[in-house]
């Protein structure tokens, strides 16, 4: 077990930078989630942590050594492999003594070792079993149980949970969550399911285009996005966006308005710059409730309704064109073609600049905030 | 209804025999019949003139004379030691065309393996007796640069019969490999660097096993070509060739004993039956996986 540090880190492919020198810190038995859009080089970074892919620029330390030119066998790391990498000609207790085979270690530590393993995972029964015998859910613990049994000081997981059916994937991160506790080890794990990042992680690292967007604990992301792709990605379903026009500016408060409804005062650092500018109003669908008692209130003809049972979503149109998601509470009985009017309390709201930068919120209520 | 369903099944059946028809008349009338009819020759003895016996005086020959079973154990042995050069060279070969390189280069390097094969064996077999022969390109250019002071003859020898039997085989075992190897998962040889393999272990314990049927069809194929083979050892090799399709030939053609012949022919095909089905044990393969 140990820490993680990136440094600079740069991947370059001929000409095309992938990387573009990414700084990350991961702390001891820190559970780590990178996230992000497919291509935002999320896997390439967990390659170069592992050893499979070489490093541009910038410094690797594992532990406080420099381990960029190391091989993956000196690393002390263990990956769990998307498609989880089982030799079929060998039995599931060969597949996880393999590792620890060629360590030279001797043959009672092994055994010791992988009945061990096998037992946190349930696995006592299969260990004659080859991997084509198992099911999608056994091969994957099996494929954890060959990184558990070396003991690495990280572990790595390639979006270990992707091959499997939504009713698996649940259980199956349960389980992942609890070996965390149990091991307490450092992990470093990645993602497009940005459910698995907000369950699993004691931090998420939201990656695109080869930079990191932020690094914070789910609930900072959550509640604090500093950029709107962070706002958009995080959350399901996704944030609203819609443009609004700066109108004023005070210290802690900034007044904005777009044709068609909106007119409010929002708790937001903005600075006098910035009036008369376009800027972008996020709020999420479930901040939002039918009704206007809230100050931040939008109003539109109802074009879809789905119904979930314990909510109901309903996509409002607004005047300006733009679709607003809200989520009611219960069986709503709003119908197609309803004009609805949702507001959301001030301190819901998002802002971000031209640039998709977010504006420093302030004077907002706990029930808005990531701090426990 | 349930006429019309048996009708139904009566029609497939016969549209797969009929499908089925040529393959069926390839095997039996060229394959079957004319073994049947070489087992039977090879079992007779000719009295005289139109007048057989039954009569296994033809193995007794065979075992009898040295000359025809040293060239049999000779050619068994060559055959073996071609098959695994050819296995050698062609592993790294294929490993390279399926797992190291990439896009257009690929397709490149594998049409190079296929080209030599676009004209035949026996011009691919001049080209090395142009090379190898005593007033060939090689011999020239080793008296150009001074390293010999007379001509060099590199033919009719059994390096040289090698050489030719290897590059003429290393297709079929190049095809088998690169085929076997492209369907290894990357992320399987990854994971046994994770696991902390070297290129050797990872080679030794993931790989190979992994290759192992396209090995063993390769193989068959190679040993089963080289075997059998005919021109090259006649060409390369001369008189002191010893490869006993020309025993075979010699018996038929020369001497005008079918009878012999067959018998050697037979012997043939036993010698490589036995060779393949060892093979096979001891690679723990069979041969319905090294064909599907």
């Amino acid at each position: 077990m140990a820490d993680l540090k990136l440094d600079q880190i740069r991947k370059r492919y001929g000409a095309v930078d992938v990387l573009h020198g990414i700084d990350l810190d991961v702390k001891d038995g820190e559970f780590v989630v990178f996230v992000g859009p497919s291509g935002c080089g999320k896997s390439t970074l967990l390659r170069i942590i592992a050893g499979l892919e070489e490093i541009t620029g910038g410094e690797l330390m594992i532990d406080g050594d420099v381990v960029n030119t190391k091989s993956p066998r000196d690393r002390g790391i263990a990956m769990v492999f998307q498609s989880y990498a089982l030799y079929p000609h060998m039995t599931v207790y060969k597949n996880m003594a393999f590792g620890l085979k060629l360590d030279k270690q001797d043959k009672s530590a092994i055994d010791a070792r992988v009945r061990e393993a096998a037992r946190i995972l349930q696995l006592d029964q299969l260990l004659d079993r080859r991997p084509s015998e198992l099911s999608g859910g056994q091969r994957q613990r099996v494929a954890i149980g060959r990184a558990i049994v070396r003991q690495p000081k990280v572990f790595l997981f390639d979006e270990p949970l992707s091959n499997l059916d939504a009713a698996l994937r649940v259980q199956t991160r349960l389980e992942i969550a609890k070996l965390h506790q149990d091991l307490k080890s450092t992990i470093v794990y990645v993602t497009h399911d940005q459910v698995e990042a907000m369950t699993l992680a004691d931090k998420i690292v939201v990656m695109n285009g080869g930079n990191v967007e932020q690094v914070g604990s789910p609930m900072q992301l959550y509640h604090h996005p500093e950029t709107r792709f962070v706002a958009g990605f995080i959350g399901s379903p996704a944030m609203n966006f819609t443009n609004v026009r700066i109108d004023a500016v005070a210290p802690g408060k900034v007044t904005v308005s777009a044709p068609g409804g909106i007119k409010s005062v929002l708790p937001f650092e903005v600075p006098q710059s910035e009036v008369g500018k376009i800027v972008e109003l996020g709020i999420r669908p479930e901040h939002l409730a039918p009704g206007d008692e809230e100050t931040l209130s939008v109003n539109g003809e109802v074009d879809v309704v789905e119904k979930l049972g314990d909510s109901t979503y309903l996509y409002i149109k607004l005047a300006n064109g733009d679709r607003v998601t809200v989520r009611a509470p219960g069986h709503s009985r709003i119908k197609i073609g309803d004009m609805v009017t949702a507001s959301a309390p001030a301190g819901a709201a998002h802002l971000f600049d031209g640039d998709g930068k977010a504006f420093v919120k302030v004077d907002y209520p706990a029930e808005f905030s990531a701090e426990e | 209804m349930s006429n019309s369903a048996a009708v139904k099944s009566g029609g497939f059946r016969l549209g797969l025999l009929l499908l089925a028809l040529p393959l069926l008349l390839w095997l039996f009338l060229l394959v079957i019949l004319p073994h049947i009819d070489l087992l039977l020759v090879s079992l007779r003895e000719r009295i005289s003139y139109g007048k057989y016996e039954f009569s296994l005086i033809n193995y007794v020959e065979f075992f009898t004379e040295p000359l025809y079973w040293n060239t049999y154990v000779r050619t068994a042995v060559m055959s073996i030691f071609a098959t695994v050069l050819t296995l050698i060279i062609g592993f790294p070969v294929s490993y390279y065309i399926a797992k190291v390189i990439r896009g257009k280069g690929k397709n490149a390097l594998f049409l190079m393996c296929l080209i030599p094969f676009w004209v035949s064996e026996l011009v691919r077999t001049f080209g090395w007796m142009i090379l190898l022969r005593e007033s060939g390109v090689i011999s020239n250019l080793l008296q150009w640069i001074g390293v010999a002071d007379g001509p060099v003859e590199m033919l009719y020898n059994d390096a040289a019969i090698m050489v030719g039997l290897v590059y003429t085989s290393m297709l079929f075992m190049v095809v088998p490999l690169v085929s076997v190897l492209d369907s290894l998962d990357d992320s399987l040889i990854e994971a046994g660097y994770d696991l902390g393999g070297n290129a050797f272990t990872i080679t030794r314990d993931i790989v190979v096993p992994h290759a192992m049927p396209g090995i063993a069809s390769g193989c068959i194929v190679v040993f089963m070509l080289t075997l059998g083979n005919y021109l090259t050892p006649n060409l390369l090799g001369g008189k002191d060739s010893l490869w006993f399709t020309e025993q075979i030939y010699t018996q038929f053609i020369t001497r005008f004993n079918w009878e012999s012949g067959s018998a050697f022919g037979f012997l043939l095909l036993v010698l490589s039956s036995v060779i393949v089905w060892v093979g096979l044990k001891l690679s723990k393969q069979t041969l319905s996986q090294t064909v599907g």
